[in-house]
């Protein structure tokens, strides 16, 4: 890692290598216990179980480091945009706790003086005068608010209280478009919605399994449910991924079983029937504080009236509890499960999700080939290759559907009429240095 | 007096612990592990999950867990929240304005409930007491959120006589249109108390010898029959008091309000035992204190009503 002379951190010290080892180093050390250590795990040296130090951080001079790897890892160098990889300014490692209330950084913004930040009132950032990166602010600072519900942010959105809100209430979908015109903001992100049938479930493993999945996955008429439920603000899915991220495909080998087929459905389940005969009701967990009651009860009447078997929604009280049965594993349906990337590449979507023992695999698949597949693109170091090996591996996923992939979420979200230019990145983030407030 | 106001605070004690240890355990019996709630769709590794549950004593058996808190309590240190606030903190930032809010809506509530009450009465049967009546059925029926909304919309939106939301930073004034709205919505049943009481009062011995002594309408109204009818609505009034410092929840959402409803209601989600139970204790003891102080309003309501410790 080569870095840029002469850049600064806000408080005056210069940023260098030290600044990226020793916040690192921070991020991964098991006592500090701090829930983004994941990031570095793929960085030699690094343990969970007990404090060690990144052995693979070697600093070359005060603007070089390499990193050793414990792992091949082709898109490491993507991973690096998020914000666990930031430098830290010496001061914060003298009482960390007081930093955090104040953080110091070296970007285009800065906080408007200690105290800025506001516990769950607000964030008052300022232009950062000296910064001298790709991303100048083009405005002069942002005021970022907090708000206990959707539904009274976008009511300050209509009053003109807000400038740009970055999540319109489901109760506002039927009306968010009419209400901002071509200020109504509804694009990709890179958020995938399944829901996982693990493979200890009675009647789906093994080749009766594979039919019943299919069958599930032909029954369900995502274009309806996102039209219907989600008013447009939901993409029906053609593979694991997202739009937006850089290798994605909608022509897989295989995506038709994506696509609802009422006959096909009928028939893989009556052929699956033959194998052993299904009873009971096929239920999909959710958690009933998540607004998730509608898709759900819409998927499972979707299934219910194809197949003409029973089928419902499970609900569970909190999201806590769902994920706690889910990791235990003692639940016994199948459950809602998604995915936002931490960083713009296939392979975030794909291994921790479905390599063997990997550690979101809720649903415990396990594949030679494609765990093969996956070891084999994550060792390209040519993206293109890598990415094609991605896809390749992604049609072994067809076939077998761990889980059913539903849709892709998008970002949305409005602004008033007081600024311009406003565009969200590909992680549903607005560009906030882009966006311009129009003079008086 | 004084004595009996020392018996009474001293009884609020035993209240204030069982009231704890039963939140207490009914937030640690919830299902779920909390810790592995705070990472969403991913999975954290065990050894740090273990870690992170030490830290916060989850591991522990549910007395010791209760001990450590109530042992906090005491060094008035009511615990740190997951995100790593101290919970006395959040404690200070949420409560005033819940507290702002819900006198504001009772003053108004008061004052709708006495007029409105108060003329029906004297217009029984009239046509005032039958629309009243009417509006006041109206609003008992109509849910909180529907009112909020409405008046959201159409009076900050539309017409822009308000902001349509709070936000931080507020003071009295900015309070205005959710005070406006959680009143209209509790006079109502505060309004047909009284003038029920009023009703009752108007046909009672004393004020038949007040104008027959050749008192006029103008004293005996206020002066005798609004105080004697007047205690059905203040206990009811009390009951509304409290409720609005738990559970005005939806309204704060609507109105965006900084306040303990919506704190609260994420604390529960999240199984966040140290600031449910701080939260509880707080309202325990406010509730404790608005019965006190109602129970002494009618001493001076009612000068039949002594408190005399025997």
């Amino acid at each position: 890692m080569k870095l840029r002379k002469g850049l600064k951190f806000t408080n005056g010290e210069e940023v260098t290598a030290d600044n990226f080892i020793k916040a690192w180093n921070y991020g991964a050390l098991a006592s500090n216990e701090q829930l983004s250590s994941y990031f570095f795990e793929d960085i030699e040296g690094f343990s969970y179980e007990e404090d060690s130090e990144l052995t693979g951080l070697k600093q070359v001079d005060d603007h070089t480091f390499t990193i050793k790897l414990n792992k091949p890892a082709s898109d490491f160098a993507q991973r690096l945009g998020y914000s666990a990889y930031y430098p830290l300014p010496d001061v914060a490692f003298e009482d960390m706790k007081a930093f955090g209330e104040n953080p110091i950084g070296n970007g285009p913004y800065m906080l408007d003086g200690e105290g800025a930040w506001q516990h769950d009132v607000g964030i008052n950032l300022v232009k950062n005068p000296d910064y001298d990166g790709p991303t100048e602010a083009a405005n002069g600072g942002l005021n970022i608010v907090f708000y206990a519900s959707q539904d009274s942010a976008y009511a300050d959105l209509l009053g003109d209280q807000l400038d740009v809100l970055d999540a319109i209430p489901d109760s506002a979908f039927g009306n968010y478009e009419s209400d901002l015109g071509d200020r109504a903001v509804n694009q990709p992100a890179a958020i995938f919605q399944s829901f996982t049938i693990p493979e200890r479930l009675a009647h789906f493993s093994g080749e009766e399994g594979n039919l019943r999945r299919q069958a599930i996955s032909m029954a369900i008429n995502r274009k309806e449910i996102t039209d219907v439920i989600f008013q447009g603000t939901r993409t029906p899915a053609s593979d694991f991924t997202s739009p937006v991220i850089d290798g994605w495909t909608d022509e897989l080998e295989g995506s038709e079983v994506l696509e609802y087929n009422e006959e096909k459905a009928k028939e893989l389940w009556a052929e699956a029937d033959k194998i052993s005969p299904w009873s009971g009701t096929f239920q999909i967990a959710y958690n009933a504080d998540g607004g998730h009651q509608a898709w759900v009860d819409a998927t499972t009447n979707s299934i219910k009236n194809t197949l003409g078997i029973d089928a419902s929604g499970a609900p569970y009280p909190t999201f806590a509890e769902l994920r706690g049965k889910v990791t235990d594993r003692t639940i016994e349906t199948a459950f809602r499960t998604g995915w936002q990337a931490d960083y713009p590449g296939l392979y975030n979507f794909l291994g921790p999700l479905y390599a063997t023992n990997a550690g979101s695999n809720d649903g415990d698949y396990s594949s030679p080939e494609f765990d093969k597949l996956l070891a084999e693109g994550v060792s390209e170091t040519d993206p293109e290759k890598a990415n094609e090996l991605y896809q390749q591996a992604q049609e072994v996923l067809l076939k077998d559907l761990p889980v059913v992939p539903l849709w892709y979420s998008n970002v949305v979200g409005g602004y008033g009429e007081k600024v311009d230019n406003v565009k969200f990145g590909w992680n549903s983030v607005p560009l906030f240095a882009e966006i311009e407030k129009k003079s008086e | 007096m004084a004595v009996y106001i020392l018996k009474r605070i001293l009884q609020a004690i035993p209240v204030f612990f069982g009231a704890t240890l039963l939140i207490y355990f009914m937030v640690f019996a919830m299902p779920g592990d909390p810790i592995a709630g705070l990472f969403g769709d991913k999975q954290p590794n065990p050894a740090l999950l273990e870690r992170l549950r030490a830290e916060y004593h989850l591991d522990e058996p549910f007395l010791v867990q209760y001990g450590y808190y109530i042992a906090g309590i005491f060094r008035l240190d009511f615990g740190t929240s997951f995100s790593g606030q101290p919970v006395a903190d959040v404690l200070a930032r949420t409560f005033p304005v819940t507290l702002r809010l819900a006198v504001m809506a009772v003053g108004i509530a008061f004052v709708l409930a006495i007029i409105i009450g108060l003329f029906s009465a004297l217009n029984k049967g009239g046509a005032f007491d039958n629309s009243m009546l009417v509006l006041a059925l109206i609003f008992i029926a109509v849910p909180i959120f529907v009112l909020s909304f409405l008046a959201q919309y159409f009076l900050a939106i539309k017409l822009g006589w308000f902001r349509p939301t709070v936000g931080a930073n507020n003071d009295w004034g900015d309070l205005w249109l959710p005070a406006w709205v959680l009143g209209f919505s509790v006079y109502a049943t505060s309004m047909r108390l009284t003038r029920a009481s009023t009703i009752e009062t108007l046909g009672q011995d004393w004020v038949r010898t007040a104008y027959s002594k050749g008192l006029s309408r103008r004293r005996v109204i206020p002066v005798h029959v609004l105080r004697n009818s007047l205690i059905p609505m203040v206990t009811d009034l009390g009951t509304v008091f409290g409720v609005l410092m738990v559970g005005a929840t939806v309204t704060e959402g609507i109105f965006n309000v900084p306040g303990v409803g919506n704190t609260l209601y994420q604390a529960i989600i999240r199984g966040e035992n140290p600031t449910v139970v701080s939260f509880v204790t707080v309202f325990v003891v406010v509730y404790v204190l608005i019965n006190l102080v109602v129970d002494l309003i009618y001493g001076l309501l009612d000068p039949r009503i002594r408190y005399v410790t025997t």
